[in-house]
């Protein structure tokens, strides 16, 4: 392609010089580049140079900091605050992954079935994808009032299952339980339209055979329907562990890190130090602590992708 | 293009009945039941906000004389107090200008660098289309602290410009991957022709591959307008004074002050904002779910 489109560079003689600039390709890439390359470098990589610096530093708001070493992880290491952070950020990674991608799997299974109205039952479950996720979480927050909940009201008053109303944020344990929940309930939508895709690119033809051949559903889904998706499972899996692990919105709306700093996960305490508290170089410290993990679910992707492509025989451009 | 794309998935999706032997009890049991309690579950917030939103205070906090799943004197007061008493119609146009504006620059330059690294080839282009998805992978939450100190020295501290300028750093990865995708989808006879015709490139990727990539642009606009009006983190730390808040930001921190919650108000402040959205998403939801799909497959 490259090749072809080089020969037509000597046409369009004798037009403004302007016009001819931008005729020629090299000019021509580097001004198409530009907006996007330039404003991600000064915002987004220039900032990422400069959270590793910081993260080195004692900076304060209102006054640049001095090169201070390992000392902000020095002192993080004797944080047990910090350290239950880390604790409870794999916790909600882990269970609220797992508990998004069973039902979220589940769902789209369920949805492609051949059903009545379905792209309508499509277009309604991706509605709390789609709602800012702090004003659902503000749903959530008023769901789990220690005196008003309607999930207790439910479980009391209507059902008798239990005597008392339950402290939903108020006990470190039920906070990050009903957190892990509110993360479930907003994620299931995204992992099984995405998994619904790849569900629809499976051929029947294979569980016609696999029928014909006598398969369970069990084995019509494990040796199927599982290694079929994968792929797709693998970026969503991704995707879905990275923003999840770096969660900041629906803690900081439902709990703010409470009761007495139990929900905190990195992000938001990584806030809580740098923003309200003002120790930049401390927040930053436990901002750059996300980043080993960060890079090692980059390279998981990568990795998944670049699979994906050999199985289909694709070549790489 | 999504036309072209999809009548094969959908076929596939209808013949999978053929196989579905099983009896209408079995069905109801393994299918309808499940599928009904996801829906319940996942409406059910939205449900529960909009019958907070229109209850009266004395109905609100009763729940021995009311049933509180039910309104019993629907009453619009708690929006009425929020678009009146509250600063929250100012809330709604920041919220709105920061989202255009961003979304417009993020097209602007996603189409430019999708063009360029899909239809202009050059030593390298895969190069740069793996950073600029590897970007997309940099989340907002390690990137705030370092950029709260870049924006109070560059004076942008507390204007909708910080926003502005920094809402593109996580809207233009994601654009320019799925404009690729769609720049892929369009034959490159076309541009050939023009090529032969005379035409320069600049009017070629005016004149003929983005009316082309329409959908795609939709698609596009649609993902970075809800991407940056959902957008919490930046819009928390950068903006101080109350009335250049965004919504959700704002509904979360201005409506909630001293110990009393109002919650009839926060769920309409909470309801209200998503409205916006909600609309946007209703009008091409084909697309969104379309472009959705076609992006993860990509």
């Amino acid at each position: 392609m490259a090749a072809r489109s080089e020969r037509v560079e000597w046409g369009g003689g004798g037009v403004h010089w302007l016009a001819r600039l931008f005729d020629y390709k090299p000019f021509l890439i580097f001004m198409c580049l530009l907006p996007a390359v330039g404003l991600l470098v000064v915002f987004l990589t220039y900032p990422l140079g400069l959270g590793i610096w910081l993260a080195f530093t004692d900076a304060r708001i209102g006054r640049g900091g001095e090169f201070v070493g390992l000392f902000n992880y020095e002192l993080l290491f004797t944080d047990r605050i910090f350290w239950m952070s880390v604790g409870n950020t794999i916790l909600y990674t882990v269970v609220a992954t797992a508990g998004k991608f069973i039902l979220g799997l589940w769902l789209a299974l369920l949805l492609n079935r051949h059903l009545p109205f379905k792209s309508f039952l499509r277009a309604i479950i991706l509605v709390p994808w789609i709602v800012p996720t702090v004003l659902s979480a503000i749903a959530f927050w008023w769901m789990y009032d220690a005196q008003f909940s309607v999930i207790s009201y439910v479980l009391v008053d209507v059902l008798g299952w239990r005597d008392t109303y339950i402290n939903f944020l108020g006990d470190a344990w039920n906070a990050r339980w009903s957190l892990i929940a509110a993360n479930i309930w907003r994620g299931i939508p995204f992992v099984a339209i995405s998994l619904l895709a790849g569900l629809q690119t499976i051929s029947p033809s294979l569980y016609e055979a696999a029928l014909l051949d006598g398969a369970t559903p069990w084995q019509r889904f494990r040796y199927i329907t599982f290694p079929m998706i994968l792929p797709i499972l693998a970026v969503v899996l991704t995707f879905s562990v990275l923003f999840t692990f770096t969660d900041f919105q629906l803690v900081y709306a439902i709990t703010r890190g409470g009761p007495v700093n139990a929900t905190h996960l990195m992000a938001t305490l990584a806030f809580q130090r740098a923003i309200p508290g003002g120790q930049l170089g401390e927040g930053s410290a436990i901002a750059v602590a996300m980043i080993p993990f960060l890079v090692f679910a980059t390279v998981f992707s990568y990795f998944a992708l670049a699979r994906r492509k050999w199985q289909q025989g694709e070549s790489n451009e | 293009m999504s036309e072209a794309k999809s009548p094969p998935v959908t076929t596939v999706a209808e013949r999978t009945d053929v196989i579905a032997w099983e009896s209408i009890p079995r069905q109801v049991v393994t299918i309808y039941v499940p599928l009904f309690c996801f829906v319940v579950i996942l409406l059910f917030p939205f449900y529960w906000m909009t019958v907070t939103m229109l209850k009266s205070n004395e109905e609100l906090l009763n729940y021995t004389d009311y049933n509180p799943l039910i309104v019993y004197s629907p009453t619009l007061a708690n929006i009425y107090k929020l678009l009146f008493e509250t600063d929250y119609p100012r809330w709604l146009t920041t919220t709105m200008t920061v989202s255009v504006v961003s979304t417009f620059i993020s097209l602007f330059a996603s189409v430019l660098a999708a063009y360029a690294i899909q239809r202009l080839r050059f030593k390298g282009s895969q190069w740069v289309g793996l950073a600029i998805y590897l970007a997309y992978l940099v989340p907002p939450s390690i990137l705030f602290i370092p950029l709260a100190t870049m924006v109070f020295k560059l004076g942008l501290f507390d204007s909708p410009m910080a926003l502005i300028l920094t809402y593109p750093t996580f809207l233009i990865p994601f654009c320019t991957w799925l404009l690729i995708g769609y720049f892929k989808s369009i034959p490159y006879e076309l541009e050939e022709c023009a090529l032969i015709d005379g035409a320069s490139r600049l009017q070629i990727l005016w004149k003929i591959t983005l009316p082309l990539a329409v959908p795609g642009l939709i698609s596009a606009g649609i993902f970075a307008f809800t991407l940056s009006w959902n957008e919490f983190i930046y819009a928390l730390t950068f903006i101080q004074s109350s009335e250049k808040k965004t919504v959700p930001v704002a509904v979360l921190t201005q409506l909630v002050e001293g110990d009393i919650y109002h919650w009839g108000s926060l769920m309409a402040g909470a309801l209200l904002g998503s409205v916006p959205v909600a609309i946007v998403y209703s009008f091409f939801v084909e697309y969104y779910v379309s472009s959705l799909t076609g992006a993860i497959k990509e």
